[in-house]
């Protein structure tokens, strides 16, 4: 009988684990071969083959020292960064109210909140276009952050609000008590209890904004200006007919790298801050 | 060191009356304790006295000044929880320090004295660089009641501050709480709670609140002895005051008669009879439980341990004096 029950154990034991492994080359191959295709150079490109065979920095050269991509690396660090900053500072103030503040239709505003961040990106490209032309934003970084902004709030001001429905009242009120403004409140009560939320969700705007290709491509018109996923579409060969898979992979993982460094980081933060409440026994 | 004055106070939310028109003064240094079942209201009255909810209508005075509009901070009150309420990301000292760190025109060094000062009063000096969360449930109470005395508060606001605690150390820190309004016998407390025997050893005066109406006020021996109602006999004393209708009160000239189980004695001449339901044994007290035919059964309550078997059938008279006589709308009949 024992070794019946263990021969099942490990049955399921060796499936689990192939199906784990499955999930994970799935998912990763993707990435592992744009790494890969990254360090050929030449026609070691058109060969297919899974391992390194080998190893040339040439095509991170030649992306970095060509034409406006670095300029593009930093247009998309500042319109990224911006775009989070702002959503962030919007959404903490808007979440306060939505979740603190009784107000009325305040059920109504949320719901509307939600509708508009269901609409597909390329149904409000047209009328965005003419705001940003009136704005006089149009091919700057400016126009980008705009439509960021727009595209992220819903889902910031969302999960921020939700967040900041759990937090206990009698903190607000013992503050509200103490002489704290909702200022006060916000930044130095507040704050400081949201930061897995605050950290979670400004990543992920991030990530959108830095990944963002539609608007990127529209509301800019000349490389000065472009971010990095409209540059990579663009990165053209030598000639017409060549298209630089070397440098546009090279480009990617460049592109990549920070993500993964900044999940990295604050993915500890994400874990420890979750932890770090606590108000009653 | 603030006398406060609420004139025909009303709260409303919506649709629902919370508070229905309360008048009361509290006075300059007094112990006051709201207490009553629960959603009387107590608990609202209290945070109107905060500020923390407006009045819907009527008039608040402190010493004498309207402050019906005034925000919280200004009113010169501090506020007790129930969850103790301290912030999570700051230590002790920061908790404490806060409400004044946010007022102009402290130094760093008077912040300092005070909430040590403070910190002394309640022994938790020890713990000024912890969290929260690295204290126990007391400590954490005493933290929050700290964070008050910093203040120097003119009212001092107590929401059930000790219903999150075990029943040991609620006694510890009520007898905490009964020694600092010694000590701040210039500091006008109002102190809400459910259980009467808080509100007993502690108030100087209480206020029993039914349904968004003061029932009355008195002091503790004033409702035990005097009370003015029905409902402020039963709800004041432990174990409750029996009530007796029937023949029996008419015999006295009343529609209902209360008495209290330890005013009532086991004779062999009783004037009353009843069988034994159940015996409760408590060591310095016994609560015998008999079926007289009311709709719930009689205490007695019994010197010692005394233990009767069920079914006994015993005999009982209510001391004379100490008898509660109550019309049929249950007003005292005196």
């Amino acid at each position: 009988m024992g070794a019946t029950f263990n021969l099942w154990k490990l049955i399921k034991w060796t499936l689990f684990y192939i199906l784990v492994t499955f999930i994970v080359v799935v998912s990763v191959f993707p990435f592992y071969y744009a790494i890969l295709t990254s360090f050929k150079s030449g026609t070691a490109l058109f060969q297919i083959n899974y391992w390194p065979t080998s190893f040339s920095l040439d095509n991170y050269f030649n992306v970095l020292n060509s034409g406006s991509f670095p300029r593009n690396l930093l247009n998309s660090i500042f319109v990224a960064s911006v775009t989070v900053i702002l959503a962030l500072f919007l959404a903490i103030t808007a979440s306060f109210a939505l979740a603190r503040v009784r107000f009325r239709g305040r059920g109504l505003l949320l719901l509307t909140i939600l509708g508009v961040s269901m609409f597909p990106q390329m149904a409000v490209l047209a009328g965005l276009f003419e705001v940003i032309r009136a704005l006089g934003i149009y091919n700057t970084p400016w126009a980008l952050i705009f439509s960021y902004t727009i595209f992220t709030l819903p889902f910031t001001v969302w999960v921020l609000t939700t967040f900041m429905r759990d937090l206990p009242v009698e903190i607000e009120e013992a503050a509200i008590v103490d002489g704290a403004t909702p200022w006060v409140i916000i930044t130095r009560v507040f704050m400081p209890l949201m930061w897995p939320a605050l950290v979670t969700t400004g990543l992920l705007a991030f990530i959108g904004a830095w990944n963002e290709f539609l608007f990127a491509l529209t509301f800019t018109a000349n490389n000065d200006t472009r971010t990095v996923p409209v540059a990579i579409a663009l990165l053209s060969g030598s000639t017409q007919y060549e298209i630089p898979w070397g440098n546009i992979m090279a480009a990617s993982v460049i592109v990549t790298v920070p993500l993964v460094i900044l999940v990295l980081i604050f993915q500890r933060k994400i874990v420890s801050g979750l932890t770090a409440g606590g108000v009653k026994g | 060191m603030a006398s406060i004055e609420l004139r025909n106070v009303r709260k409303s939310f919506g649709m629902v009356d919370v508070i229905k028109g309360v008048d009361l003064e509290v006075r300059k240094g007094e112990f006051m304790v709201f207490v009553g079942p629960s959603g009387c209201g107590k608990s609202t009255l209290l945070r109107l006295i905060s500020g923390l909810e407006d009045i819907t209508s009527g008039d608040m005075l402190f010493d004498g000044k309207l402050v019906n509009a005034l925000a919280p901070s200004k009113r010169g009150i501090a506020m007790v929880f129930q969850s103790y309420a301290l912030y999570p990301h700051m230590t002790v000292y920061e908790n404490m320090a806060f409400g004044l760190t946010l007022e102009k025109g402290h130094a760093k060094e008077e912040i300092r004295q005070r909430v040590e000062k403070a910190a002394d009063m309640l022994q938790i000096r020890q713990y000024l660089d912890r969290l929260p969360k690295q204290l126990s449930g007391g400590q954490r109470q005493r933290v929050a009641i700290g964070r008050a005395i910093t203040r120097d508060p003119k009212v001092f606001l107590f929401d059930e501050p000790l219903s999150n605690l075990d029943a040991a150390l609620r006694v510890a820190t009520r007898i905490e709480i009964a020694k600092l309004h010694e000590e701040m016998n210039q500091v006008t407390m109002i102190y809400v709670t459910h259980d009467q025997v808080e509100a007993m050893t502690l108030a100087d005066r209480i206020c029993v609140l039914r349904d968004g109406l003061v029932e009355q006020v008195g002091t503790p021996m004033e409702l035990y002895e005097r009370p003015d109602s029905i409902f402020v006999a039963g709800f004041i004393g432990s174990p409750k005051m029996n009530f007796i209708a029937g023949d029996k009160a008419e015999k006295y000239g009343c529609a209902t008669l209360g008495i209290r189980g330890e005013h009532m004695d086991i004779k062999n001449d009783g004037l009353w009879e009843g069988t034994v339901i159940h015996t409760e044994n408590l060591g310095a007290d016994s609560y015998v439980y008999l079926d007289m035919g009311q709709e719930e059964p009689v205490v007695v309550r019994l010197d010692g341990a005394v233990t009767y078997q069920s079914g006994t059938v015993l005999k009982v008279s209510p001391q004379d004096e100490r008898i509660h006589r109550f019309d049929a709308a249950g007003k005292p009949i005196r």
